[in-house]
Protein backbone atom coordinates (compact mmCIF):
# COMPACT_ATOMS: atom_id res chain seq x y z
CA UNK A 1 0.00 0.00 0.00
CA UNK A 2 1.55 3.26 -1.15
CA UNK A 3 2.02 6.01 1.41
CA UNK A 4 3.82 9.29 1.95
CA UNK A 5 4.28 10.71 5.42
CA UNK A 6 5.85 14.11 5.93
CA UNK A 7 6.45 14.91 9.56
CA UNK A 8 7.35 18.51 10.44
CA UNK A 9 9.46 18.83 7.29
CA UNK A 10 11.57 21.96 7.63
CA UNK A 11 14.23 23.34 5.35
CA UNK A 12 16.42 26.34 6.07
CA UNK A 13 18.49 28.27 3.54
CA UNK A 14 20.68 30.33 5.84
CA UNK A 15 18.19 32.04 8.16
CA UNK A 16 15.37 31.80 5.59
CA UNK A 17 12.78 29.07 6.19
CA UNK A 18 11.96 27.75 2.72
CA UNK A 19 9.74 25.04 4.22
CA UNK A 20 8.34 25.47 7.71
CA UNK A 21 7.24 22.38 9.67
CA UNK A 22 5.18 20.85 6.89
CA UNK A 23 3.20 17.77 7.99
CA UNK A 24 0.86 15.66 5.90
CA UNK A 25 0.02 12.10 4.95
CA UNK A 26 -0.99 10.77 1.56
CA UNK A 27 -2.59 7.38 0.90
CA UNK A 28 -2.93 5.14 -2.14
CA UNK A 29 -5.25 6.32 -4.89
CA UNK A 30 -4.49 9.99 -4.32
CA UNK A 31 -3.54 12.42 -7.04
CA UNK A 32 -2.25 15.33 -5.03
CA UNK A 33 -1.99 18.75 -6.64
CA UNK A 34 0.76 20.75 -5.04
CA UNK A 35 0.09 24.46 -5.55
CA UNK A 36 1.77 27.65 -4.50
CA UNK A 37 3.24 30.83 -5.92
CA UNK A 38 6.85 30.90 -7.12
CA UNK A 39 9.26 30.55 -4.20
CA UNK A 40 6.57 29.06 -1.92
CA UNK A 41 8.67 25.98 -1.19
CA UNK A 42 7.01 23.45 -3.53
CA UNK A 43 10.17 22.27 -5.29
CA UNK A 44 12.11 22.25 -2.00
CA UNK A 45 9.42 20.02 -0.48
CA UNK A 46 9.52 17.70 -3.49
CA UNK A 47 13.29 17.52 -3.26
CA UNK A 48 13.03 16.52 0.40
CA UNK A 49 10.38 13.89 -0.46
CA UNK A 50 12.75 12.35 -3.01
CA UNK A 51 15.89 12.53 -0.88
CA UNK A 52 17.73 15.05 -3.05
CA UNK A 53 17.71 17.52 -0.16
CA UNK A 54 18.05 16.65 3.48
CA UNK A 55 15.49 18.29 5.78
CA UNK A 56 16.88 20.71 8.37
CA UNK A 57 14.32 19.15 10.71
CA UNK A 58 11.54 16.59 10.43
CA UNK A 59 11.40 13.50 8.27
CA UNK A 60 9.88 12.09 5.10
CA UNK A 61 8.75 8.48 4.87
CA UNK A 62 7.87 6.74 1.58
CA UNK A 63 6.00 3.41 1.81
CA UNK A 64 7.21 3.07 5.39
CA UNK A 65 10.86 3.72 4.46
CA UNK A 66 12.48 6.73 6.13
CA UNK A 67 14.45 8.72 3.53
CA UNK A 68 17.22 9.33 6.08
CA UNK A 69 17.72 5.83 7.42
CA UNK A 70 16.40 3.63 4.59
CA UNK A 71 17.03 5.86 1.58
CA UNK A 72 17.53 3.21 -1.11
CA UNK A 73 14.27 1.38 -0.39
CA UNK A 74 12.41 4.70 -0.26
CA UNK A 75 13.92 5.87 -3.57
CA UNK A 76 13.18 2.51 -5.20
CA UNK A 77 9.51 2.97 -4.32
CA UNK A 78 9.25 6.32 -6.06
CA UNK A 79 9.63 7.77 -9.52
CA UNK A 80 10.61 11.39 -9.88
CA UNK A 81 10.42 13.92 -12.66
CA UNK A 82 12.51 16.91 -11.50
CA UNK A 83 11.64 20.46 -12.54
CA UNK A 84 12.73 21.05 -16.16
CA UNK A 85 13.19 17.27 -16.73
CA UNK A 86 17.02 17.32 -16.62
CA UNK A 87 18.66 14.33 -18.33
CA UNK A 88 21.86 13.47 -20.20
CA UNK A 89 21.75 15.19 -23.61
CA UNK A 90 24.44 13.01 -25.18
CA UNK A 91 22.55 9.76 -24.48
CA UNK A 92 20.07 8.16 -26.86
CA UNK A 93 16.48 7.87 -25.59
CA UNK A 94 16.50 4.07 -25.64
CA UNK A 95 19.94 3.91 -24.05
CA UNK A 96 18.85 6.33 -21.29
CA UNK A 97 15.61 4.48 -20.47
CA UNK A 98 17.49 1.18 -20.44
CA UNK A 99 20.06 2.62 -18.03
CA UNK A 100 17.34 3.92 -15.67
CA UNK A 101 15.51 0.59 -15.85
CA UNK A 102 18.68 -1.35 -15.04
CA UNK A 103 19.60 0.95 -12.15
CA UNK A 104 16.07 0.38 -10.83
CA UNK A 105 16.70 -3.36 -10.89
CA UNK A 106 14.93 -4.40 -14.10
CA UNK A 107 16.60 -7.11 -16.19
CA UNK A 108 15.87 -9.28 -19.22
CA UNK A 109 12.19 -9.75 -20.06
CA UNK A 110 11.10 -7.41 -17.26
CA UNK A 111 13.22 -4.62 -18.69
CA UNK A 112 12.03 -5.25 -22.25
CA UNK A 113 8.39 -5.27 -21.14
CA UNK A 114 8.85 -2.09 -19.09
CA UNK A 115 10.50 -0.32 -22.03
CA UNK A 116 7.71 -1.40 -24.39
CA UNK A 117 5.10 -0.20 -21.88
CA UNK A 118 6.51 3.32 -21.37
CA UNK A 119 7.36 3.75 -25.07
CA UNK A 120 3.78 2.86 -25.96
CA UNK A 121 2.16 4.91 -23.15
CA UNK A 122 4.19 8.03 -23.98
CA UNK A 123 4.39 7.49 -27.73
CA UNK A 124 8.19 7.52 -27.86
CA UNK A 125 8.71 4.96 -30.62
CA UNK A 126 9.81 7.54 -33.18
CA UNK A 127 12.62 8.96 -31.03
CA UNK A 128 14.12 5.87 -29.40
CA UNK A 129 17.33 6.14 -31.42
CA UNK A 130 17.56 9.93 -31.18
CA UNK A 131 19.89 11.61 -28.69
CA UNK A 132 18.11 13.42 -25.83
CA UNK A 133 19.82 16.73 -26.61
CA UNK A 134 18.13 16.89 -30.02
CA UNK A 135 14.57 16.29 -28.74
CA UNK A 136 11.84 18.92 -28.73
CA UNK A 137 10.73 20.16 -25.32
CA UNK A 138 7.58 18.06 -25.52
CA UNK A 139 9.44 14.83 -26.30
CA UNK A 140 12.03 15.67 -23.65
CA UNK A 141 9.30 16.01 -21.03
CA UNK A 142 7.74 12.72 -22.10
CA UNK A 143 11.09 10.92 -21.85
CA UNK A 144 11.40 12.44 -18.35
CA UNK A 145 8.00 11.02 -17.39
CA UNK A 146 8.91 7.66 -18.96
CA UNK A 147 12.06 7.34 -16.83
CA UNK A 148 10.03 8.19 -13.70
CA UNK A 149 7.48 5.43 -14.33
CA UNK A 150 9.62 2.74 -15.98
CA UNK A 151 9.73 0.61 -12.81
CA UNK A 152 6.00 1.09 -12.16
CA UNK A 153 6.58 2.80 -8.80
CA UNK A 154 3.99 3.12 -6.03
CA UNK A 155 4.72 6.83 -5.69
CA UNK A 156 5.19 9.24 -8.59
CA UNK A 157 6.39 12.77 -7.94
CA UNK A 158 6.10 14.96 -11.01
CA UNK A 159 7.26 18.57 -11.08
CA UNK A 160 5.31 20.33 -13.83
CA UNK A 161 4.75 17.19 -15.94
CA UNK A 162 2.90 18.87 -18.83
CA UNK A 163 5.13 21.93 -19.19
CA UNK A 164 6.14 22.26 -22.86
CA UNK A 165 3.59 19.75 -24.17
CA UNK A 166 1.16 20.67 -26.93
CA UNK A 167 -2.59 20.39 -26.16
CA UNK A 168 -2.89 16.86 -27.57
CA UNK A 169 0.16 15.66 -25.62
CA UNK A 170 -1.21 17.31 -22.46
CA UNK A 171 -4.47 15.36 -22.81
CA UNK A 172 -2.47 12.16 -23.42
CA UNK A 173 -0.33 12.64 -20.29
CA UNK A 174 -3.36 13.60 -18.18
CA UNK A 175 -5.18 10.44 -19.31
CA UNK A 176 -2.09 8.42 -18.44
CA UNK A 177 -1.93 9.94 -14.95
CA UNK A 178 -5.63 9.27 -14.40
CA UNK A 179 -5.26 5.67 -15.57
CA UNK A 180 -2.33 5.05 -13.20
CA UNK A 181 -3.85 6.78 -10.19
CA UNK A 182 -6.01 3.94 -8.83
CA UNK A 183 -3.39 2.15 -6.77
CA UNK A 184 -0.64 4.75 -6.64
CA UNK A 185 0.14 8.09 -5.14
CA UNK A 186 0.82 10.76 -7.73
CA UNK A 187 2.05 14.14 -6.56
CA UNK A 188 1.95 16.89 -9.15
CA UNK A 189 3.39 20.34 -8.83
CA UNK A 190 1.90 22.65 -11.42
CA UNK A 191 0.99 26.23 -12.17
CA UNK A 192 -1.95 25.14 -14.31
CA UNK A 193 -5.09 25.20 -12.15
CA UNK A 194 -7.15 23.65 -14.94
CA UNK A 195 -4.86 20.61 -14.70
CA UNK A 196 -5.43 20.36 -10.95
CA UNK A 197 -9.21 20.50 -11.44
CA UNK A 198 -9.08 17.72 -14.05
CA UNK A 199 -6.56 15.39 -12.39
CA UNK A 200 -6.42 15.82 -8.65
CA UNK A 201 -8.61 14.47 -5.89
CA UNK A 202 -6.65 16.40 -3.26
CA UNK A 203 -5.15 19.87 -3.28
CA UNK A 204 -2.47 21.31 -1.04
CA UNK A 205 -1.65 25.00 -1.21
CA UNK A 206 1.69 26.09 0.20
CA UNK A 207 2.87 29.67 0.68
CA UNK A 208 5.89 31.04 2.55
CA UNK A 209 6.85 27.42 3.22
CA UNK A 210 3.71 26.72 5.20
CA UNK A 211 0.70 24.56 4.43
CA UNK A 212 -2.18 26.97 3.88
CA UNK A 213 -4.85 24.60 2.65
CA UNK A 214 -5.36 20.85 2.31
CA UNK A 215 -8.70 19.71 0.90
CA UNK A 216 -10.52 18.07 -1.99
CA UNK A 217 -11.13 20.20 -5.12
CA UNK A 218 -14.82 20.50 -4.16
CA UNK A 219 -13.84 21.53 -0.64
CA UNK A 220 -11.46 24.15 -2.02
CA UNK A 221 -14.06 25.48 -4.42
CA UNK A 222 -16.55 25.85 -1.55
CA UNK A 223 -14.12 28.32 0.04
CA UNK A 224 -14.35 30.54 -3.01
CA UNK A 225 -16.58 33.58 -2.84
CA UNK A 226 -18.00 32.28 -6.12
CA UNK A 227 -19.32 29.12 -4.44
CA UNK A 228 -23.09 28.99 -5.14
CA UNK A 229 -22.95 32.38 -6.86
CA UNK A 230 -25.18 32.91 -9.88
CA UNK A 231 -24.02 34.63 -13.03
CA UNK A 232 -26.48 35.67 -15.70
CA UNK A 233 -26.73 37.80 -18.80
CA UNK A 234 -29.94 39.80 -19.28
CA UNK A 235 -31.04 42.67 -21.53
CA UNK A 236 -30.87 45.40 -18.88
CA UNK A 237 -28.13 44.35 -16.46
CA UNK A 238 -28.00 47.47 -14.24
CA UNK A 239 -31.74 47.40 -13.50
CA UNK A 240 -31.64 43.64 -12.92
CA UNK A 241 -28.65 44.01 -10.57
CA UNK A 242 -30.56 46.58 -8.49
CA UNK A 243 -33.49 44.20 -8.15
CA UNK A 244 -31.20 41.28 -7.26
CA UNK A 245 -29.47 43.20 -4.51
CA UNK A 246 -32.81 43.54 -2.70
CA UNK A 247 -33.04 39.77 -2.16
CA UNK A 248 -32.25 38.77 1.43
CA UNK A 249 -30.22 35.71 0.31
CA UNK A 250 -27.81 37.84 -1.73
CA UNK A 251 -24.78 39.52 -0.15
CA UNK A 252 -23.83 41.69 -3.10
CA UNK A 253 -24.04 41.94 -6.87
CA UNK A 254 -21.38 42.76 -9.44
CA UNK A 255 -21.85 43.77 -13.08
CA UNK A 256 -18.93 43.33 -15.48
CA UNK A 257 -19.16 43.62 -19.26
CA UNK A 258 -22.92 43.08 -19.15
CA UNK A 259 -22.64 39.96 -16.99
CA UNK A 260 -24.26 40.03 -13.55
CA UNK A 261 -22.80 37.95 -10.74
CA UNK A 262 -24.85 37.60 -7.56
CA UNK A 263 -22.95 36.40 -4.47
CA UNK A 264 -24.84 34.55 -1.70
CA UNK A 265 -24.68 35.13 2.05
CA UNK A 266 -23.04 32.20 3.88
CA UNK A 267 -22.56 30.26 0.59
CA UNK A 268 -26.29 29.33 0.49
CA UNK A 269 -27.79 28.12 -2.77
CA UNK A 270 -29.43 31.18 -4.35
CA UNK A 271 -30.19 29.79 -7.81
CA UNK A 272 -33.92 29.17 -7.21
CA UNK A 273 -34.44 32.63 -5.66
CA UNK A 274 -32.65 34.39 -8.53
CA UNK A 275 -34.52 32.36 -11.12
CA UNK A 276 -37.88 33.08 -9.44
CA UNK A 277 -37.10 36.82 -9.43
CA UNK A 278 -36.13 36.70 -13.11
CA UNK A 279 -39.42 35.00 -13.95
CA UNK A 280 -41.44 37.52 -11.92
CA UNK A 281 -39.66 40.45 -13.56
CA UNK A 282 -39.86 38.80 -17.01
CA UNK A 283 -36.18 39.38 -17.75
CA UNK A 284 -34.94 38.19 -21.09
CA UNK A 285 -32.18 35.78 -19.99
CA UNK A 286 -29.55 34.72 -22.54
CA UNK A 287 -27.25 32.96 -20.01
CA UNK A 288 -27.85 31.58 -16.52
CA UNK A 289 -25.03 29.83 -14.73
CA UNK A 290 -24.71 28.34 -11.24
CA UNK A 291 -21.11 28.78 -10.04
CA UNK A 292 -19.48 25.98 -8.04
CA UNK A 293 -16.52 28.10 -6.93
CA UNK A 294 -13.16 28.89 -8.51
CA UNK A 295 -9.75 27.53 -7.57
CA UNK A 296 -7.97 30.63 -8.88
CA UNK A 297 -10.06 32.79 -6.56
CA UNK A 298 -9.18 30.65 -3.51
CA UNK A 299 -5.54 30.51 -4.57
CA UNK A 300 -5.44 34.31 -4.76
CA UNK A 301 -7.14 34.68 -1.36
CA UNK A 302 -4.73 32.29 0.33
CA UNK A 303 -1.44 33.26 -1.24
CA UNK A 304 -2.08 36.94 -1.79
CA UNK A 305 -1.21 36.46 -5.46
CA UNK A 306 -3.50 37.49 -8.26
CA UNK A 307 -4.65 34.52 -10.36
CA UNK A 308 -2.55 35.74 -13.29
CA UNK A 309 0.63 35.62 -11.22
CA UNK A 310 0.72 31.85 -11.09
CA UNK B 1 32.36 -3.93 -7.95
CA UNK B 2 28.63 -4.30 -7.39
CA UNK B 3 26.22 -4.13 -10.31
CA UNK B 4 24.90 -0.61 -9.73
CA UNK B 5 28.41 0.85 -9.55
CA UNK B 6 29.22 -1.06 -12.74
CA UNK B 7 26.15 0.35 -14.49
CA UNK B 8 27.10 3.86 -13.39
CA UNK B 9 30.70 3.40 -14.60
CA UNK B 10 29.42 2.20 -17.97
CA UNK B 11 27.09 5.20 -18.33
CA UNK B 12 29.79 7.67 -17.33
CA UNK B 13 32.36 6.08 -19.64
CA UNK B 14 29.92 6.02 -22.57
CA UNK B 15 29.19 9.66 -21.75
CA UNK B 16 32.86 10.45 -22.45
CA UNK B 17 32.78 8.55 -25.71
CA UNK B 18 29.62 10.35 -26.85
CA UNK B 19 31.21 13.77 -26.43
CA UNK B 20 34.43 15.18 -27.97
CA UNK B 21 36.14 14.90 -24.55
CA UNK B 22 37.47 11.40 -25.10
CA UNK B 23 38.85 12.18 -28.55
CA UNK B 24 40.35 15.44 -27.27
CA UNK B 25 42.04 13.67 -24.38
CA UNK B 26 43.36 10.72 -26.37
CA UNK B 27 44.76 12.84 -29.18
CA UNK B 28 46.29 15.58 -27.01
CA UNK B 29 47.88 13.11 -24.61
CA UNK B 30 49.34 10.94 -27.38
CA UNK B 31 50.69 13.86 -29.38
CA UNK B 32 52.09 15.77 -26.39
CA UNK B 33 53.68 12.80 -24.64
CA UNK B 34 55.39 11.60 -27.82
CA UNK B 35 56.42 15.10 -28.99
CA UNK B 36 57.94 15.98 -25.60
CA UNK B 37 59.80 12.66 -25.54
CA UNK B 38 61.42 13.25 -28.90
CA UNK B 39 61.99 17.01 -28.88
CA UNK B 40 62.75 17.79 -25.22
CA UNK B 41 63.51 14.37 -23.76
CA UNK B 42 66.27 13.70 -26.34
CA UNK B 43 64.98 10.19 -26.89
CA UNK B 44 67.36 9.35 -29.76
CA UNK B 45 70.41 11.35 -28.56
CA UNK B 46 70.52 9.37 -25.29
CA UNK B 47 70.95 6.12 -27.23
CA UNK B 48 69.31 4.16 -24.39
CA UNK B 49 66.41 1.83 -25.07
CA UNK B 50 64.05 2.90 -22.27
CA UNK B 51 61.01 5.10 -21.75
CA UNK B 52 62.26 7.36 -18.95
CA UNK B 53 62.23 10.46 -21.22
CA UNK B 54 58.65 9.52 -22.12
CA UNK B 55 57.32 9.10 -18.56
CA UNK B 56 59.08 12.13 -17.06
CA UNK B 57 56.68 14.53 -18.77
CA UNK B 58 53.47 12.72 -17.82
CA UNK B 59 52.81 14.57 -14.51
CA UNK B 60 53.15 17.89 -16.36
CA UNK B 61 50.77 16.84 -19.09
CA UNK B 62 48.31 15.57 -16.48
CA UNK B 63 48.53 18.94 -14.76
CA UNK B 64 46.12 20.47 -17.26
CA UNK B 65 44.65 17.38 -18.96
CA UNK B 66 43.27 15.69 -15.83
CA UNK B 67 41.53 18.81 -14.43
CA UNK B 68 39.96 19.15 -17.93
CA UNK B 69 38.45 15.67 -17.47
CA UNK B 70 37.65 16.14 -13.78
CA UNK B 71 36.05 19.58 -13.99
CA UNK B 72 32.82 18.21 -15.48
CA UNK B 73 32.43 15.22 -13.16
CA UNK B 74 30.12 17.05 -10.75
CA UNK B 75 29.96 20.70 -11.87
CA UNK B 76 28.11 19.72 -15.03
CA UNK B 77 25.66 17.50 -13.11
CA UNK B 78 24.75 20.37 -10.77
CA UNK B 79 24.72 23.01 -13.51
CA UNK B 80 22.41 21.04 -15.81
CA UNK B 81 20.23 19.75 -12.94
CA UNK B 82 20.85 16.09 -13.82
CA UNK B 83 22.30 15.63 -10.31
CA UNK B 84 18.69 15.80 -9.10
CA UNK B 85 17.85 12.81 -11.27
CA UNK B 86 21.04 10.88 -10.52
CA UNK B 87 21.00 11.35 -6.75
CA UNK B 88 17.34 10.36 -6.40
CA UNK B 89 17.92 6.99 -8.06
CA UNK B 90 18.29 4.01 -5.71
CA UNK B 91 22.09 4.32 -5.51
CA UNK B 92 24.30 5.59 -2.71
CA UNK B 93 26.39 8.76 -2.98
CA UNK B 94 29.50 6.61 -2.50
CA UNK B 95 28.57 4.46 -5.52
CA UNK B 96 28.12 7.53 -7.73
CA UNK B 97 31.36 9.15 -6.50
CA UNK B 98 33.32 5.95 -7.11
CA UNK B 99 31.72 5.30 -10.51
CA UNK B 100 32.41 8.79 -11.82
CA UNK B 101 36.02 8.51 -10.69
CA UNK B 102 36.54 5.03 -12.13
CA UNK B 103 35.07 6.02 -15.51
CA UNK B 104 37.40 9.03 -15.73
CA UNK B 105 40.38 6.98 -14.58
CA UNK B 106 39.55 4.31 -17.12
CA UNK B 107 39.55 6.96 -19.84
CA UNK B 108 42.96 8.17 -18.67
CA UNK B 109 44.11 4.55 -18.77
CA UNK B 110 42.93 4.36 -22.38
CA UNK B 111 45.01 7.46 -23.16
CA UNK B 112 48.03 5.67 -21.69
CA UNK B 113 47.25 2.54 -23.73
CA UNK B 114 47.33 4.68 -26.87
CA UNK B 115 51.06 5.12 -26.26
CA UNK B 116 51.82 1.38 -26.27
CA UNK B 117 53.42 1.77 -29.76
CA UNK B 118 56.19 3.69 -27.93
CA UNK B 119 56.80 0.60 -25.79
CA UNK B 120 56.86 -1.60 -28.89
CA UNK B 121 59.24 0.85 -30.60
CA UNK B 122 61.90 0.71 -27.86
CA UNK B 123 61.70 -3.08 -27.95
CA UNK B 124 62.40 -2.97 -31.66
CA UNK B 125 65.21 -0.44 -31.24
CA UNK B 126 66.96 -2.20 -28.35
CA UNK B 127 66.57 -4.43 -25.31
CA UNK B 128 64.80 -2.40 -22.63
CA UNK B 129 63.89 -3.58 -19.11
CA UNK B 130 60.16 -4.16 -19.66
CA UNK B 131 59.57 -4.43 -15.91
CA UNK B 132 60.74 -0.84 -15.49
CA UNK B 133 58.52 0.28 -18.35
CA UNK B 134 55.51 -1.51 -16.84
CA UNK B 135 56.20 0.16 -13.47
CA UNK B 136 56.42 3.45 -15.35
CA UNK B 137 52.99 2.91 -16.85
CA UNK B 138 51.52 1.95 -13.45
CA UNK B 139 53.06 5.00 -11.75
CA UNK B 140 51.82 7.28 -14.54
CA UNK B 141 48.28 5.88 -14.19
CA UNK B 142 48.47 6.33 -10.39
CA UNK B 143 49.48 10.00 -10.82
CA UNK B 144 46.55 10.56 -13.19
CA UNK B 145 44.20 8.90 -10.69
CA UNK B 146 45.51 11.07 -7.87
CA UNK B 147 44.99 14.25 -9.88
CA UNK B 148 41.54 13.04 -10.95
CA UNK B 149 40.45 12.40 -7.35
CA UNK B 150 41.58 15.93 -6.42
CA UNK B 151 39.77 17.40 -9.45
CA UNK B 152 36.65 15.40 -8.55
CA UNK B 153 36.55 16.89 -5.04
CA UNK B 154 36.94 20.43 -6.44
CA UNK B 155 34.30 19.79 -9.12
CA UNK B 156 31.84 18.65 -6.44
CA UNK B 157 32.16 21.94 -4.62
CA UNK B 158 31.38 24.31 -7.52
CA UNK B 159 28.92 24.54 -10.43
CA UNK B 160 31.43 26.56 -12.46
CA UNK B 161 33.59 24.31 -14.63
CA UNK B 162 36.21 27.02 -15.30
CA UNK B 163 36.66 27.57 -11.56
CA UNK B 164 36.85 23.80 -11.07
CA UNK B 165 39.54 23.52 -13.74
CA UNK B 166 41.70 26.37 -12.41
CA UNK B 167 41.47 25.38 -8.72
CA UNK B 168 42.15 21.72 -9.56
CA UNK B 169 45.17 22.64 -11.70
CA UNK B 170 46.59 24.87 -8.94
CA UNK B 171 46.11 22.16 -6.27
CA UNK B 172 47.70 19.52 -8.48
CA UNK B 173 50.60 21.86 -9.25
CA UNK B 174 51.19 22.50 -5.53
CA UNK B 175 51.14 18.76 -4.86
CA UNK B 176 53.50 18.19 -7.75
CA UNK B 177 55.93 20.83 -6.53
CA UNK B 178 55.57 20.12 -2.79
CA UNK B 179 59.18 18.95 -2.45
CA UNK B 180 60.66 21.80 -4.47
CA UNK B 181 62.03 25.16 -3.27
CA UNK B 182 59.15 26.96 -4.99
CA UNK B 183 56.80 25.59 -2.33
CA UNK B 184 59.22 24.80 0.50
CA UNK B 185 61.03 28.16 0.73
CA UNK B 186 57.93 30.28 1.47
CA UNK B 187 56.75 27.62 3.97
CA UNK B 188 60.20 27.54 5.63
CA UNK B 189 59.78 31.18 6.67
CA UNK B 190 56.87 30.31 8.94
CA UNK B 191 56.73 26.57 9.57
CA UNK B 192 58.84 24.31 11.81
CA UNK B 193 61.28 21.82 10.24
CA UNK B 194 59.06 18.76 10.84
CA UNK B 195 56.27 20.38 8.82
CA UNK B 196 58.66 21.28 6.00
CA UNK B 197 59.91 17.68 5.93
CA UNK B 198 56.33 16.44 5.90
CA UNK B 199 55.38 18.70 2.99
CA UNK B 200 58.50 17.65 1.08
CA UNK B 201 57.44 14.02 1.42
CA UNK B 202 54.03 14.88 -0.11
CA UNK B 203 55.54 15.69 -3.49
CA UNK B 204 54.01 13.67 -6.32
CA UNK B 205 57.23 14.06 -8.30
CA UNK B 206 59.34 12.37 -5.63
CA UNK B 207 57.07 9.31 -5.48
CA UNK B 208 56.53 9.24 -9.24
CA UNK B 209 60.24 9.52 -10.08
CA UNK B 210 61.02 6.66 -7.76
CA UNK B 211 58.45 4.38 -9.41
CA UNK B 212 59.28 5.55 -12.95
CA UNK B 213 62.88 4.39 -12.36
CA UNK B 214 61.45 0.90 -11.80
CA UNK B 215 61.58 0.93 -8.00
CA UNK B 216 58.29 -0.60 -6.90
CA UNK B 217 58.02 0.59 -3.27
CA UNK B 218 54.85 -0.17 -1.33
CA UNK B 219 55.08 3.27 0.32
CA UNK B 220 54.78 4.98 -3.07
CA UNK B 221 51.72 2.89 -4.00
CA UNK B 222 50.26 3.60 -0.55
CA UNK B 223 50.93 7.33 -1.04
CA UNK B 224 48.99 7.48 -4.33
CA UNK B 225 46.21 5.23 -3.03
CA UNK B 226 45.84 7.34 0.12
CA UNK B 227 45.61 10.57 -1.88
CA UNK B 228 43.01 9.08 -4.21
CA UNK B 229 41.00 7.83 -1.22
CA UNK B 230 41.25 11.26 0.41
CA UNK B 231 40.06 12.97 -2.80
CA UNK B 232 37.09 10.61 -3.09
CA UNK B 233 36.17 11.05 0.59
CA UNK B 234 36.24 14.83 0.09
CA UNK B 235 34.06 14.45 -3.02
CA UNK B 236 31.57 12.33 -1.09
CA UNK B 237 31.54 14.86 1.78
CA UNK B 238 30.97 17.74 -0.67
CA UNK B 239 28.00 15.98 -2.31
CA UNK B 240 26.50 15.06 1.07
CA UNK B 241 26.98 18.60 2.35
CA UNK B 242 25.17 19.96 -0.72
CA UNK B 243 22.15 17.89 0.29
CA UNK B 244 22.12 19.58 3.67
CA UNK B 245 23.36 23.08 2.88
Amino acid sequence: MASIVAHSLTRLYGSNKAVDALSFEVASGTVLGFLGPNGAGKSTTMRMLTGFLRPSAGRAVINGHNLETDALAARQALGYLPEGAPMYPEMGVGEFLTFIGEIRGLRGHQLTAALERVVSQLDLGAVMDQSIGTLSKGFGRRVGIAQAMIHDPDVLILDEPTDGLDPTQKIQVRQLIQAMSKDKIIVISTHILEEVEILCNRIMVIAQGQLKLDDTPDGVRRLSRYANAVSLVVDEPQAAASKLSTLAEIAHVEVRRGRITAFPRESEAIGPAVYALAQRERWSISEFHLESGRLDDVFAQITGATPDEH
Amino acid sequence: MNTKTGLLVRREFQGYLQTPIAMFLLVIFSVLSVALTFYIGNFFEREIADLRPFFQFHPWIYLFLVPAVGMRLWSEEYRSGSAELLLTLPVTTAQVVLAKFLAGWLLLGCALLMTVPMWISVNILGDPDNGVILTGYVSSWLVSGTFLAISSSVSASTQNQVVAFIVSAVLCFMLLMAGWPLVLEPVALLAPQWLIDGIARLSVLVHFSSMARGVLDGRDVLYFTALMFLGLIMTWASVEMKKAS
